[in-house]
Protein backbone atom coordinates (compact mmCIF):
# COMPACT_ATOMS: atom_id res chain seq x y z
CA UNK A 1 0.00 0.00 0.00
CA UNK A 2 1.19 3.52 -0.70
CA UNK A 3 1.99 5.90 2.13
CA UNK A 4 -0.37 8.45 0.60
CA UNK A 5 -3.34 6.33 1.71
CA UNK A 6 -4.29 6.77 5.36
CA UNK A 7 -7.07 4.73 6.89
CA UNK A 8 -8.84 6.69 9.62
CA UNK A 9 -11.55 6.27 12.23
CA UNK A 10 -14.63 8.23 11.37
CA UNK A 11 -17.65 9.41 13.29
CA UNK A 12 -20.73 9.72 11.15
CA UNK A 13 -24.38 10.61 11.25
CA UNK A 14 -27.01 8.30 9.77
CA UNK A 15 -30.17 10.23 9.00
CA UNK A 16 -33.56 8.57 9.05
CA UNK A 17 -33.90 9.02 5.31
CA UNK A 18 -30.79 6.94 4.79
CA UNK A 19 -28.09 9.57 4.36
CA UNK A 20 -24.61 8.88 5.71
CA UNK A 21 -22.65 12.00 6.62
CA UNK A 22 -19.22 11.85 8.24
CA UNK A 23 -18.92 14.39 11.09
CA UNK A 24 -15.33 13.98 12.26
CA UNK A 25 -12.18 11.99 11.59
CA UNK A 26 -9.53 10.78 13.99
CA UNK A 27 -6.05 11.33 12.58
CA UNK A 28 -3.24 8.80 13.08
CA UNK A 29 -1.88 10.79 16.05
CA UNK A 30 -5.21 10.40 17.84
CA UNK A 31 -6.40 13.97 17.35
CA UNK A 32 -9.97 14.39 16.26
CA UNK A 33 -10.86 16.83 13.50
CA UNK A 34 -14.35 18.10 13.00
CA UNK A 35 -15.75 18.08 9.48
CA UNK A 36 -17.22 21.56 9.13
CA UNK A 37 -19.04 20.95 5.89
CA UNK A 38 -19.49 18.29 3.23
CA UNK A 39 -19.43 20.04 -0.12
CA UNK A 40 -19.96 17.14 -2.45
CA UNK A 41 -20.59 13.40 -2.46
CA UNK A 42 -19.88 11.20 -5.47
CA UNK A 43 -18.27 7.94 -6.48
CA UNK A 44 -14.64 8.47 -7.36
CA UNK A 45 -11.25 6.85 -7.52
CA UNK A 46 -8.20 8.33 -5.83
CA UNK A 47 -5.21 7.83 -8.10
CA UNK A 48 -2.92 9.47 -5.56
CA UNK A 49 -3.81 7.32 -2.56
CA UNK A 50 -4.82 4.28 -4.62
CA UNK A 51 -8.39 3.22 -4.04
CA UNK A 52 -11.97 3.87 -5.01
CA UNK A 53 -15.24 4.44 -3.24
CA UNK A 54 -17.69 7.14 -2.29
CA UNK A 55 -15.81 10.42 -2.10
CA UNK A 56 -16.85 13.07 0.42
CA UNK A 57 -15.38 16.47 -0.31
CA UNK A 58 -15.06 17.89 3.20
CA UNK A 59 -14.00 21.16 4.76
CA UNK A 60 -11.73 20.31 7.68
CA UNK A 61 -10.00 23.13 9.57
CA UNK A 62 -10.99 25.48 6.79
CA UNK A 63 -9.31 23.39 4.11
CA UNK A 64 -10.80 21.14 1.50
CA UNK A 65 -10.01 17.42 1.88
CA UNK A 66 -11.23 14.25 0.26
CA UNK A 67 -12.51 11.47 2.47
CA UNK A 68 -13.26 8.12 0.79
CA UNK A 69 -15.60 5.41 1.95
CA UNK A 70 -14.52 2.11 0.40
CA UNK A 71 -17.04 -0.63 -0.08
CA UNK A 72 -15.14 -2.80 2.41
CA UNK A 73 -16.54 -0.34 5.00
CA UNK A 74 -13.23 1.43 5.60
CA UNK A 75 -12.54 5.13 5.32
CA UNK A 76 -9.35 6.66 3.99
CA UNK A 77 -7.92 10.08 3.27
CA UNK A 78 -5.10 11.18 0.98
CA UNK A 79 -2.01 12.35 2.78
CA UNK A 80 -1.24 15.90 1.74
CA UNK B 1 -34.58 -0.92 -36.40
CA UNK B 2 -31.06 -2.17 -35.76
CA UNK B 3 -29.83 -2.87 -32.28
CA UNK B 4 -27.12 -0.99 -30.41
CA UNK B 5 -24.78 -3.35 -28.60
CA UNK B 6 -21.72 -2.34 -26.61
CA UNK B 7 -18.92 -4.63 -25.54
CA UNK B 8 -17.03 -3.20 -22.59
CA UNK B 9 -13.65 -4.71 -21.79
CA UNK B 10 -11.69 -3.58 -18.72
CA UNK B 11 -8.07 -3.23 -19.88
CA UNK B 12 -5.63 -5.55 -18.09
CA UNK B 13 -8.23 -5.78 -15.38
CA UNK B 14 -6.34 -7.40 -12.48
CA UNK B 15 -3.17 -5.44 -13.20
CA UNK B 16 -5.11 -2.16 -13.48
CA UNK B 17 -6.90 -2.70 -10.16
CA UNK B 18 -3.57 -3.55 -8.52
CA UNK B 19 -1.88 -0.50 -10.02
CA UNK B 20 -4.68 1.70 -8.74
CA UNK B 21 -3.94 0.38 -5.25
CA UNK B 22 -0.15 0.59 -5.70
CA UNK B 23 0.60 4.10 -6.96
CA UNK B 24 4.31 3.45 -6.35
CA UNK B 25 4.33 0.74 -9.03
CA UNK B 26 2.70 2.73 -11.82
CA UNK B 27 4.79 2.87 -14.96
CA UNK B 28 6.66 -0.29 -13.97
CA UNK B 29 6.17 -3.73 -15.52
CA UNK B 30 3.76 -5.57 -13.26
CA UNK B 31 2.24 -9.02 -13.58
CA UNK B 32 -0.51 -10.44 -11.42
CA UNK B 33 -0.39 -14.16 -10.85
CA UNK B 34 0.79 -17.24 -9.08
CA UNK B 35 2.36 -17.22 -5.71
CA UNK B 36 5.68 -15.36 -5.98
CA UNK B 37 6.79 -16.70 -2.57
CA UNK B 38 6.35 -20.29 -3.65
CA UNK B 39 7.80 -19.40 -7.05
CA UNK B 40 5.19 -21.21 -9.02
CA UNK B 41 2.06 -20.37 -10.90
CA UNK B 42 1.33 -18.46 -14.06
CA UNK B 43 0.76 -14.88 -15.13
CA UNK B 44 -2.96 -14.06 -15.03
CA UNK B 45 -2.67 -10.50 -16.28
CA UNK B 46 0.26 -8.30 -17.20
CA UNK B 47 0.30 -4.50 -17.24
CA UNK B 48 0.98 -2.80 -20.58
CA UNK B 49 4.54 -2.04 -19.51
CA UNK B 50 5.10 -5.74 -18.87
CA UNK B 51 3.31 -6.78 -22.07
CA UNK B 52 5.55 -4.50 -24.11
CA UNK B 53 8.54 -6.33 -22.71
CA UNK B 54 7.26 -9.72 -23.71
CA UNK B 55 5.30 -10.87 -20.66
CA UNK B 56 2.18 -12.71 -21.76
CA UNK B 57 -0.87 -14.04 -19.98
CA UNK B 58 -0.46 -17.73 -19.23
CA UNK B 59 3.34 -17.69 -18.99
CA UNK B 60 4.92 -19.46 -16.05
CA UNK B 61 6.38 -16.93 -13.62
CA UNK B 62 9.94 -18.03 -14.41
CA UNK B 63 9.32 -17.50 -18.13
CA UNK B 64 7.98 -14.03 -17.44
CA UNK B 65 11.08 -13.27 -15.38
CA UNK B 66 13.24 -14.45 -18.27
CA UNK B 67 11.39 -12.23 -20.75
CA UNK B 68 11.50 -9.23 -18.44
CA UNK B 69 13.91 -9.50 -15.49
CA UNK B 70 12.58 -6.35 -13.79
CA UNK B 71 8.96 -7.54 -13.78
CA UNK B 72 7.20 -7.20 -10.42
CA UNK B 73 4.86 -10.04 -9.45
CA UNK B 74 1.80 -9.41 -7.34
CA UNK B 75 -0.30 -12.21 -5.85
CA UNK B 76 -3.88 -12.13 -7.10
CA UNK B 77 -6.59 -10.72 -4.83
CA UNK B 78 -9.66 -12.15 -6.46
CA UNK B 79 -12.11 -10.77 -3.95
CA UNK B 80 -10.91 -7.25 -4.65
CA UNK B 81 -11.32 -7.80 -8.40
CA UNK B 82 -14.81 -9.17 -7.90
CA UNK B 83 -15.65 -6.01 -5.94
CA UNK B 84 -14.44 -3.82 -8.78
CA UNK B 85 -16.27 -5.97 -11.30
CA UNK B 86 -19.46 -5.41 -9.31
CA UNK B 87 -18.89 -1.65 -9.13
CA UNK B 88 -18.44 -1.57 -12.91
CA UNK B 89 -21.66 -3.54 -13.30
CA UNK B 90 -23.48 -1.00 -11.16
CA UNK B 91 -22.46 1.69 -13.63
CA UNK B 92 -23.60 -0.39 -16.63
CA UNK B 93 -26.91 -1.08 -14.89
CA UNK B 94 -27.68 2.64 -15.01
CA UNK B 95 -27.80 2.45 -18.80
CA UNK B 96 -29.59 -0.83 -19.42
CA UNK B 97 -30.93 -3.90 -17.66
CA UNK B 98 -29.59 -6.05 -20.50
CA UNK B 99 -26.05 -6.76 -19.30
CA UNK B 100 -24.38 -10.07 -20.05
CA UNK B 101 -21.01 -10.82 -18.47
CA UNK B 102 -18.33 -12.68 -20.43
CA UNK B 103 -15.83 -13.48 -17.75
CA UNK B 104 -15.12 -11.14 -14.89
CA UNK B 105 -13.91 -8.14 -16.90
CA UNK B 106 -16.02 -8.14 -20.07
CA UNK B 107 -19.69 -7.37 -20.58
CA UNK B 108 -22.14 -6.96 -23.40
CA UNK B 109 -24.71 -4.20 -23.01
CA UNK B 110 -27.80 -3.86 -25.18
CA UNK B 111 -28.50 -0.12 -25.06
CA UNK B 112 -30.96 -0.02 -27.97
CA UNK B 113 -33.85 1.08 -25.76
CA UNK B 114 -31.78 3.71 -23.92
CA UNK B 115 -31.22 5.80 -27.06
CA UNK B 116 -34.05 8.23 -26.31
CA UNK B 117 -32.76 9.15 -22.86
CA UNK B 118 -29.06 8.46 -22.93
CA UNK B 119 -28.20 9.08 -26.58
CA UNK B 120 -26.76 6.87 -29.30
CA UNK B 121 -24.25 4.06 -28.78
CA UNK B 122 -21.18 6.27 -29.11
CA UNK B 123 -22.53 8.77 -26.57
CA UNK B 124 -23.34 6.06 -24.04
CA UNK B 125 -19.93 4.46 -24.65
CA UNK B 126 -18.14 7.75 -24.01
CA UNK B 127 -20.13 8.33 -20.84
CA UNK B 128 -19.46 4.82 -19.50
CA UNK B 129 -15.77 5.10 -20.34
CA UNK B 130 -15.49 8.45 -18.52
CA UNK B 131 -17.38 7.23 -15.50
CA UNK B 132 -15.37 4.02 -15.08
CA UNK B 133 -12.20 6.07 -15.30
CA UNK B 134 -13.37 8.65 -12.77
CA UNK B 135 -15.18 6.34 -10.36
CA UNK B 136 -13.06 3.19 -10.47
CA UNK B 137 -9.72 4.57 -11.60
CA UNK B 138 -9.29 2.02 -14.40
CA UNK B 139 -9.75 2.20 -18.17
CA UNK B 140 -12.00 0.31 -20.56
CA UNK B 141 -12.13 -0.36 -24.29
CA UNK B 142 -15.58 -0.31 -25.82
CA UNK B 143 -16.86 -1.64 -29.12
CA UNK B 144 -20.08 -0.14 -30.47
CA UNK B 145 -22.01 -2.24 -32.94
CA UNK B 146 -25.31 -3.84 -33.89
CA UNK B 147 -24.38 -7.33 -32.75
CA UNK B 148 -22.32 -8.97 -30.02
CA UNK B 149 -19.61 -10.46 -32.22
CA UNK B 150 -18.72 -7.19 -33.93
CA UNK B 151 -18.99 -5.26 -30.66
CA UNK B 152 -16.37 -7.57 -29.21
CA UNK B 153 -14.15 -7.10 -32.27
CA UNK B 154 -14.56 -3.37 -31.72
CA UNK B 155 -13.42 -3.48 -28.10
CA UNK B 156 -10.36 -5.49 -29.14
CA UNK B 157 -9.62 -3.17 -32.08
CA UNK B 158 -7.93 -0.46 -30.10
CA UNK B 159 -6.63 -0.65 -26.52
CA UNK B 160 -6.37 0.71 -23.91
CA UNK B 161 -8.93 3.39 -23.16
CA UNK B 162 -10.56 3.53 -26.59
CA UNK B 163 -13.96 3.44 -28.27
CA UNK B 164 -14.36 1.82 -31.67
CA UNK B 165 -17.47 1.83 -33.82
CA UNK B 166 -18.29 -1.32 -35.80
CA UNK B 167 -21.61 -0.18 -37.17
CA UNK B 168 -23.42 -1.24 -40.37
CA UNK B 169 -21.67 1.29 -42.57
CA UNK B 170 -18.15 0.80 -41.25
CA UNK B 171 -17.62 -2.78 -40.10
CA UNK B 172 -16.58 -4.06 -43.53
CA UNK B 173 -13.90 -1.44 -43.78
CA UNK B 174 -12.62 -1.97 -40.21
CA UNK B 175 -13.19 -5.62 -39.41
CA UNK B 176 -12.62 -7.33 -42.73
CA UNK B 177 -8.89 -6.58 -43.03
CA UNK B 178 -8.30 -8.11 -39.57
CA UNK B 179 -6.81 -11.61 -39.35
CA UNK B 180 -9.46 -14.33 -39.07
CA UNK B 181 -8.00 -15.36 -35.72
CA UNK B 182 -9.31 -12.13 -34.15
CA UNK B 183 -12.82 -13.49 -34.45
CA UNK B 184 -14.39 -15.19 -31.44
CA UNK B 185 -14.00 -18.98 -31.69
CA UNK B 186 -11.24 -18.91 -34.27
CA UNK B 187 -8.44 -20.59 -32.35
CA UNK B 188 -5.16 -22.03 -33.45
CA UNK B 189 -6.53 -25.14 -35.12
CA UNK B 190 -9.32 -23.32 -36.96
CA UNK B 191 -6.81 -20.70 -38.12
CA UNK B 192 -4.67 -23.48 -39.58
CA UNK B 193 -7.64 -25.03 -41.39
CA UNK B 194 -8.71 -21.65 -42.78
CA UNK B 195 -5.15 -20.98 -43.89
CA UNK B 196 -5.23 -24.12 -46.01
CA UNK B 197 -8.34 -22.77 -47.72
CA UNK B 198 -6.52 -19.51 -48.39
CA UNK B 199 -8.63 -17.64 -45.86
CA UNK B 200 -6.49 -15.22 -43.91
CA UNK B 201 -8.73 -12.34 -42.96
CA UNK B 202 -12.24 -11.89 -41.62
CA UNK B 203 -13.12 -10.43 -45.02
CA UNK B 204 -11.90 -13.63 -46.75
CA UNK B 205 -14.12 -15.56 -44.37
CA UNK B 206 -17.14 -13.37 -45.11
CA UNK B 207 -16.69 -13.66 -48.88
CA UNK B 208 -15.99 -17.39 -48.92
CA UNK B 209 -18.88 -19.62 -50.02
CA UNK B 210 -20.69 -20.82 -46.94
CA UNK B 211 -20.86 -24.38 -48.35
CA UNK B 212 -17.08 -24.52 -48.56
CA UNK B 213 -16.69 -23.52 -44.91
CA UNK B 214 -19.39 -25.95 -43.88
CA UNK B 215 -17.69 -28.76 -45.78
CA UNK B 216 -14.37 -28.18 -44.07
CA UNK B 217 -15.34 -27.01 -40.61
CA UNK B 218 -18.83 -28.43 -40.15
CA UNK B 219 -21.44 -26.45 -38.30
CA UNK B 220 -18.79 -24.11 -36.93
CA UNK B 221 -17.92 -23.11 -40.51
CA UNK B 222 -21.40 -21.73 -41.08
CA UNK B 223 -21.38 -19.98 -37.72
CA UNK B 224 -18.09 -18.25 -38.47
CA UNK B 225 -19.40 -17.19 -41.87
CA UNK B 226 -22.43 -15.66 -40.11
CA UNK B 227 -20.15 -13.91 -37.60
CA UNK B 228 -17.90 -12.48 -40.29
CA UNK B 229 -20.80 -11.11 -42.31
CA UNK B 230 -22.35 -9.40 -39.31
CA UNK B 231 -25.45 -11.63 -39.40
CA UNK B 232 -25.15 -12.79 -35.77
CA UNK B 233 -28.33 -11.85 -33.95
CA UNK B 234 -27.90 -13.61 -30.61
CA UNK B 235 -29.48 -11.57 -27.82
CA UNK B 236 -27.71 -10.02 -24.85
CA UNK B 237 -28.94 -12.33 -22.13
CA UNK B 238 -30.28 -10.38 -19.19
CA UNK B 239 -31.21 -13.33 -17.10
CA UNK B 240 -27.73 -14.55 -16.65
CA UNK B 241 -27.50 -17.12 -13.93
CA UNK B 242 -23.80 -17.83 -14.27
CA UNK B 243 -21.28 -16.34 -11.91
CA UNK B 244 -18.48 -14.45 -13.68
CA UNK B 245 -15.93 -16.93 -12.38
CA UNK B 246 -15.85 -20.70 -12.58
CA UNK B 247 -14.92 -21.79 -9.11
CA UNK B 248 -13.88 -20.75 -5.64
CA UNK B 249 -11.55 -23.00 -3.73
CA UNK B 250 -9.23 -23.14 -0.78
CA UNK B 251 -6.41 -25.53 -0.08
CA UNK B 252 -3.76 -25.88 2.56
CA UNK B 253 -0.62 -27.81 3.33
CA UNK B 254 -1.01 -28.89 6.91
CA UNK B 255 1.65 -28.31 9.61
CA UNK B 256 1.77 -32.05 10.26
CA UNK B 257 0.70 -34.97 8.08
CA UNK B 258 -2.92 -35.97 8.45
CA UNK B 259 -3.26 -39.51 9.71
CA UNK B 260 -6.91 -40.32 10.22
CA UNK B 261 -10.41 -39.41 9.15
CA UNK B 262 -10.91 -36.94 11.96
CA UNK B 263 -7.77 -34.95 11.05
CA UNK B 264 -9.07 -34.66 7.50
CA UNK B 265 -12.55 -33.79 8.68
CA UNK B 266 -11.23 -30.85 10.72
CA UNK B 267 -9.30 -29.46 7.78
CA UNK B 268 -12.13 -30.03 5.30
CA UNK B 269 -14.56 -28.17 7.54
CA UNK B 270 -12.10 -25.34 7.96
CA UNK B 271 -11.63 -25.05 4.21
CA UNK B 272 -15.38 -25.32 3.62
CA UNK B 273 -15.89 -22.40 6.04
CA UNK B 274 -13.74 -20.22 3.86
CA UNK B 275 -15.17 -21.45 0.56
CA UNK B 276 -18.73 -20.99 1.86
CA UNK B 277 -18.05 -17.54 3.22
CA UNK B 278 -16.53 -16.37 -0.03
CA UNK B 279 -19.38 -17.82 -2.06
CA UNK B 280 -21.88 -16.01 0.19
CA UNK B 281 -19.97 -12.74 0.10
CA UNK B 282 -20.21 -12.70 -3.66
CA UNK B 283 -23.77 -13.96 -3.89
CA UNK B 284 -22.74 -17.24 -5.57
CA UNK B 285 -23.78 -20.83 -5.02
CA UNK B 286 -21.98 -23.92 -6.26
CA UNK B 287 -23.45 -26.98 -7.93
CA UNK B 288 -20.34 -29.12 -7.74
CA UNK B 289 -18.04 -29.83 -4.80
CA UNK B 290 -14.51 -30.92 -5.52
CA UNK B 291 -11.92 -32.35 -3.13
CA UNK B 292 -8.20 -32.58 -3.81
CA UNK B 293 -5.81 -34.70 -1.79
CA UNK B 294 -2.04 -34.93 -1.89
CA UNK B 295 -0.29 -37.63 0.13
CA UNK B 296 3.13 -37.32 1.73
CA UNK B 297 4.81 -38.71 -1.36
CA UNK B 298 3.21 -35.93 -3.39
CA UNK B 299 0.85 -38.20 -5.28
CA UNK B 300 -2.35 -36.27 -5.71
CA UNK B 301 -5.86 -36.72 -7.04
CA UNK B 302 -9.11 -34.77 -7.21
CA UNK B 303 -12.66 -36.05 -7.05
CA UNK B 304 -15.83 -34.12 -7.59
CA UNK B 305 -19.52 -34.63 -7.17
CA UNK B 306 -22.55 -32.79 -8.47
CA UNK B 307 -24.97 -31.63 -5.79
CA UNK B 308 -28.73 -32.00 -5.94
CA UNK B 309 -29.12 -28.32 -5.15
CA UNK B 310 -26.89 -25.31 -5.58
CA UNK B 311 -25.53 -24.31 -2.18
CA UNK B 312 -23.26 -21.95 -0.32
CA UNK B 313 -23.92 -23.39 3.13
CA UNK B 314 -20.70 -24.29 4.94
CA UNK B 315 -22.30 -27.39 6.46
CA UNK B 316 -23.49 -28.79 3.15
CA UNK B 317 -20.19 -28.16 1.38
CA UNK B 318 -18.21 -29.71 4.24
CA UNK B 319 -20.47 -32.76 4.52
CA UNK B 320 -20.24 -33.39 0.81
CA UNK B 321 -16.47 -32.90 0.80
CA UNK B 322 -16.04 -35.31 3.70
CA UNK B 323 -18.31 -37.87 2.02
CA UNK B 324 -16.30 -37.65 -1.21
CA UNK B 325 -13.11 -38.06 0.77
CA UNK B 326 -14.31 -41.16 2.68
CA UNK B 327 -15.39 -42.78 -0.57
CA UNK B 328 -12.10 -42.19 -2.29
CA UNK B 329 -9.25 -42.60 0.17
CA UNK B 330 -7.93 -45.83 1.61
CA UNK B 331 -5.24 -44.45 3.97
CA UNK B 332 -2.28 -46.24 2.47
CA UNK B 333 -0.27 -43.09 3.13
CA UNK B 334 -0.62 -40.04 5.38
CA UNK B 335 -1.87 -36.86 3.75
CA UNK B 336 0.12 -33.70 3.27
CA UNK B 337 -2.39 -31.29 1.83
CA UNK B 338 -6.08 -31.09 1.01
CA UNK B 339 -8.30 -28.68 -0.84
CA UNK B 340 -11.99 -27.96 -1.20
CA UNK B 341 -13.50 -26.22 -4.18
CA UNK B 342 -16.98 -25.18 -5.16
CA UNK B 343 -17.46 -25.04 -8.92
CA UNK B 344 -20.18 -24.72 -11.55
CA UNK B 345 -21.14 -21.46 -9.87
CA UNK B 346 -24.47 -19.74 -10.27
CA UNK B 347 -25.55 -16.35 -9.01
CA UNK B 348 -28.55 -15.03 -7.13
CA UNK B 349 -30.77 -15.12 -10.22
CA UNK B 350 -30.52 -18.89 -10.36
CA UNK B 351 -33.70 -20.80 -9.64
CA UNK B 352 -34.34 -24.49 -9.35
CA UNK B 353 -37.17 -26.92 -8.91
CA UNK B 354 -37.62 -28.13 -5.35
CA UNK B 355 -38.78 -31.65 -4.72
CA UNK B 356 -41.21 -32.89 -2.12
CA UNK B 357 -38.74 -34.91 -0.13
CA UNK B 358 -35.91 -32.52 0.61
CA UNK B 359 -36.14 -30.38 3.69
CA UNK B 360 -36.45 -26.79 2.61
CA UNK B 361 -36.76 -25.78 6.26
CA UNK B 362 -33.48 -27.43 7.18
CA UNK B 363 -31.73 -25.63 4.35
CA UNK B 364 -33.28 -22.34 5.41
CA UNK B 365 -32.01 -22.92 8.96
CA UNK B 366 -28.52 -23.62 7.62
CA UNK B 367 -28.68 -20.42 5.60
CA UNK B 368 -29.67 -18.38 8.65
CA UNK B 369 -26.97 -19.98 10.76
CA UNK B 370 -24.31 -19.13 8.20
CA UNK B 371 -25.59 -15.55 7.98
CA UNK B 372 -25.37 -15.25 11.79
CA UNK B 373 -21.88 -16.77 11.88
CA UNK B 374 -20.67 -14.49 9.07
CA UNK B 375 -21.98 -11.53 11.01
CA UNK B 376 -20.31 -12.55 14.28
CA UNK B 377 -17.01 -13.17 12.48
CA UNK B 378 -17.19 -9.90 10.62
CA UNK B 379 -17.58 -8.05 13.91
CA UNK B 380 -15.39 -10.06 16.26
CA UNK B 381 -12.98 -12.00 14.05
CA UNK B 382 -12.85 -15.49 12.61
CA UNK B 383 -11.98 -17.28 15.85
CA UNK B 384 -14.80 -15.63 17.83
CA UNK B 385 -17.00 -18.60 17.09
CA UNK B 386 -15.88 -22.12 16.21
CA UNK B 387 -17.32 -25.51 15.51
CA UNK B 388 -16.90 -28.05 18.34
CA UNK B 389 -14.91 -30.20 15.94
CA UNK B 390 -12.15 -27.56 15.88
CA UNK B 391 -11.40 -28.17 19.55
CA UNK B 392 -10.28 -31.72 18.81
CA UNK B 393 -7.00 -30.42 17.43
CA UNK B 394 -6.11 -26.79 17.97
CA UNK B 395 -2.99 -27.07 15.81
CA UNK B 396 -4.93 -28.00 12.71
CA UNK B 397 -7.84 -25.68 13.46
CA UNK B 398 -5.56 -22.64 13.48
CA UNK B 399 -4.60 -23.11 9.84
CA UNK B 400 -4.69 -20.35 7.32
CA UNK B 401 -6.65 -21.37 4.26
CA UNK B 402 -5.12 -20.24 1.00
CA UNK B 403 -7.30 -18.83 -1.74
CA UNK B 404 -7.50 -20.28 -5.20
CA UNK B 405 -9.63 -19.46 -8.15
CA UNK B 406 -10.21 -20.43 -11.71
CA UNK B 407 -11.50 -17.71 -13.91
CA UNK B 408 -12.60 -18.40 -17.44
CA UNK B 409 -15.31 -16.82 -19.48
CA UNK B 410 -18.22 -19.09 -20.08
CA UNK B 411 -18.80 -20.17 -23.66
CA UNK B 412 -20.55 -17.82 -26.05
CA UNK B 413 -23.21 -20.44 -26.78
CA UNK B 414 -23.72 -21.36 -23.11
Amino acid sequence: MSDAKIYVDVKAKFSKDGKLTPTSIVWTDGREYEIQRVKDVCRAASLRAGGAGIRYTCIISGRESHLYYEDNNMWFVERR
Amino acid sequence: MGRTILHVDCNCFYASVELLHHPELRGKPVAVGGDPEARHGIVLTASYEAKHRGVKTGMALWQAKQACPEVIFLPPRMDLYLRFSRMANEIYAQYTDLVEPFGIDENWLDVTASAGIKGDGMTVAREISDRVKRELGITVSIGVSFNKILAKLGSDYKKPDAITGMREWEFREKAWPLPASDLLYVGRSTTAKLYKLGILTIGDLANAPEELLHAHLGKMGSILWVFANGYDDSPVKAENVHAPIKSIGNSTTTPRDLENDQDVKIVLYLLAESVGRRLRENGFRCRVVEVSVRDNELYCFTRQHKLDYATNATGEIAEEAYRIFLENYDWTKPIRSVGVRGSDLVNDNYWEQLDLFSSVERRERLRKMDAALDDIRRRFGFFAVQRGLMHCDKGLAGLDAREEHTVHPHGYFG
